[in-house]
């Protein structure tokens, strides 16, 4: 009974243990690697610590990095509670972004308190209308919502610049073509005494709220039930078309949050700026996280600091952008292959009584 | 078991412990360049080696690096996100850059406004971007080039080239920049035969190789025999027209070697002129020089060798052109000019000259383009 309590701690134990000794095994795989091409990987290693996380700058630059991703990364956990790979997080914030910057410029003179409002709620509406989307196609058409909503991605961008380019163009942008500016008063801005601006508060929170969602209501139980046999839920009396559309919504909502937000604290405008791949970078991170929404937090810190890092490798070795993209390769393929140990290693194994 | 567990910890601690340390040292080594040195940060949006819009920038950095008391750090592929402003950030922070040069033209606004105004010490040098007296801070500024003088001289070679009168030019975005030169360079091409006519396809972005590559194709199948382009790297617009054994002109950097057969010539940057004139300016403490501009004969373009398949007589009108550029008397934009759809864009009788700013808001097509804005 006793090895029966500590079950719980074994398993976050061994939550912990597994990834962390895969990165560590990456680093070092890595480091043999740049050993390999006549770096010292002492020098890679501590460049990649003093560019992501050694100074308060270097921990600003890592977190403004990694706070869309957190957003983006739940436009692709959610759905997958529900049993959905949905990869089109790219097209929710771009139409997000594009539908807060209307909002913002069409209430600019109102307060800016409701104006700032008014424009994360149509970005999360607009994001949550385009997931859901997808998710109806799946659920009562039998389209792969995978491909749908990779194709609607394109779908979204090819709005997106109609109308930047087109009918909501602002004259004034010449080479920049942009929709009207929402004006300084409605920008969101930084928190204060820092350079990150609030997405990243908002991610914090929309993490932590999903998790107690997914995991501590008979919502999420529900949820969950849909994800693991959909045939069993329905013929357990669940609403499994509602289950899976608000999963859908949810994702969406927290993508379009992303795209309002690179608006109102950054942009000030929708442009083609706006569509950076922040919807595809969530993917990887939503997978290493093991579609946990509180695991997205440090993953997406990590992918934030090794991003930070590789601008410090290219400044400081001359090596090219796409060393860190080594990296993370080597880190991702072996935290997902690392999987495989989950329940192997003997020292997190249920003790026989 | 137990014990064994136990040291196993243990032992993994000192081991992190000692690694730990071991990082430390190493990164309380701390900056890496000598501060008496000018450090200098270039950021790209694409790859440096991309035949196009970074190459030609990273040419530049490359002859900067070449002078002496003075440091070079370059990035590349930095999106137009806050990823830039930490970019530059890092530059200034973690190298003790005080000049930087983000060449992306998305760059500009918010970005290097924002990051201009926080580090009011640094000098920023965006490549394009319509740099306002009063409007802007002072220790940012604006570099571009007349790059349509190049693309006149592209289109006089181009049409005495042809021999189907039908040019192609294949363009990311109908904005003013694009427009000029798709107009310039039909217009050269006109001065020779005013039979000729461009038609033009536009892509939707700076660098979508696929689509650049399908829009070759489709010209070429129309009847095009030269192509030329405005996108971010023209390096698969140039390899599909030497692979369709049509002649091709370059843009932005030298791409000849991809098409020793059709390449015929190019409009060229020529960075390495502003790139010299800022650094100089801020090792010698003097003001920044907020709107820099020029063409051919400022340095700031250049054409690009002839290739084997231009004839004498392109040559000739090509050159006989380029004096008058040098000398400075030459005028690309004057009236009477027609747009494609028959209205009169410049009234006869005047003439805009280079430096021009309603030339930087071009918005119409010249005649003789097929297309629209």
């Amino acid at each position: 009974m006793a090895s029966d309590r500590s079950g719980p701690w074994r398993h976050a134990a061994e939550a912990l243990v597994i990834p962390i000794a895969a990165l560590a095994a990456a680093m070092v795989v890595f480091g043999l690697f740049m050993a390999a091409l006549g770096q010292n990987p002492l020098e890679i290693y501590a460049l990649i610590y003093q560019g992501a996380f050694a100074s308060a700058f270097s921990w600003q630059n890592t977190l403004s990095r990694a706070a869309p991703l957190v957003l983006t990364a739940l436009c692709v956990a959610l759905p997958a509670q529900a049993g959905l790979m949905v990869i089109g997080g790219e097209g929710a914030v771009v139409l997000g972004g594009l539908v807060a910057a209307i909002v913002g410029h069409l209430l600019s003179g109102a307060a800016p308190t409701g104006v700032k409002a008014a424009m994360v709620l149509a970005g999360m509406a607009v994001g949550g209308i385009w997931i859901a989307l997808a998710g109806a196609l799946r659920q009562y058409r039998g389209v792969n919502e995978t491909i749908s909503s990779l194709l609607l991605t394109y779908v979204a961008v090819a709005l997106f610049n109609h109308f930047v380019e087109g009918p909501l163009r602002d004259p004034t942008s010449l080479n920049k073509p942009s929709t009207a500016p929402i004006g300084d008063a409605n920008m969101i801005g930084s928190l204060p005494g820092l350079d990150i601006h609030w997405g990243l508060v908002f991610g914090l929170v929309f993490c932590v709220a999903m998790h107690v969602l997914v995991r501590y209501t008979t919502y999420g139980f529900a949820l969950r039930i849909v994800g693991g046999n959909p045939r069993a839920a329905r013929l357990a009396g669940l609403p499994v078309a509602r289950l899976v559309l608000t999963a859908c919504a949810l994702g969406g909502a927290a993508a379009g949050l992303a795209g309002a937000v690179e608006v109102a604290a950054v942009h000030g405008s929708a442009n083609a700026s706006l569509i950076a791949g922040y919807g595809y970078a969530g993917i990887v991170v939503a997978f290493i996280a093991r579609q946990n929404p509180l695991a997205i937090v440090p993953v997406a810190v990590l992918v934030g600091g090794l991003s930070a890092s590789g601008g410090m490798l290219q400044r400081r070795l001359d090596l090219p952008d796409a060393t860190v993209l080594v990296l993370q390769g080597i880190a991702f393929m072996l935290i997902l292959g690392s999987e495989a140990l989950y329940g192997r290693l003997k020292p997190f194994r249920a003790r026989a009584a | 078991m137990k014990d064994l567990v136990g040291q196993l910890d243990r032992r993994g601690l000192l081991l992190g412990l000692a690694g730990a340390g071991a990082l430390g040292a190493l990164a309380a080594v701390g900056r890496a360049f000598a501060a008496d040195k000018l450090v200098v940060g270039v950021i790209y949006v694409g790859p440096r080696d991309d035949y196009g819009y970074n190459q030609a920038q990273a040419q530049a950095a490359a002859a900067l690096k070449k002078m002496p008391g003075l440091t070079v750090v370059e990035q590349e592929k930095v999106p137009e996100t806050t990823d830039v402003q930490k970019t530059m950030g890092s530059m200034i922070e973690q190298d003790g850059a005080t000049l930087l040069f983000p060449t992306s033209f998305g760059y500009f606004d918010p970005h290097i406004l924002r990051m201009a105004e926080k580090y009011p010490k640094v000098r920023f040098a965006h490549c394009g971007g319509l740099w306002t007296e009063g409007k802007h801070p002072k220790n940012a500024g604006s570099y571009f080039g007349y790059i349509d003088e190049c693309q006149y001289l592209n289109g006089v070679v181009a049409g005495h080239t042809t021999k189907t009168k039908k040019l192609g030019f294949i363009a990311a975005k109908p904005i003013p920049q694009v427009l000029r030169n798709i107009n310039a360079f039909t217009m050269g091409a006109r001065s020779i035969d005013p039979k000729i006519t461009t038609q033009l396809i536009v892509t939707g972005d700076w660098a979508l190789p696929v689509k650049e590559a399908e829009a070759a194709n489709s010209l070429i199948d129309q009847g095009v025999d030269v192509v030329t382009c405005h996108v971010d790297s023209p390096k698969v617009v140039v390899e599909t027209a030497e692979r369709r054994s049509i002649f091709v002109c370059g843009y932005h950097a030298d791409q000849s070697t991809l098409a020793p057969k059709g390449y015929l010539t190019g409009a060229e940057w020529s960075w390495t002129t502003p790139y010299t004139t800022h650094v100089k300016d801020a090792m010698a403490g003097k003001p920044m020089n907020n709107f820099m501009r020029g063409g051919l004969k400022d340095g700031f373009v250049k054409a690009g060798a002839y290739g084997r398949a231009v004839g004498d007589p392109a040559r000739k009108s090509a050159d006989a052109i380029k004096v008058h550029v040098m000398k400075g008397d030459f005028v690309i934009f004057k009236g009477p000019l027609k747009d494609n759809t028959g209205n009169t864009v410049i009234a006869a009788g005047t003439a805009h000259k280079q430096t021009d700013v309603v030339l930087e808001q071009m918005s119409y097509l010249v005649e003789g383009v097929i297309g629209k804005v």
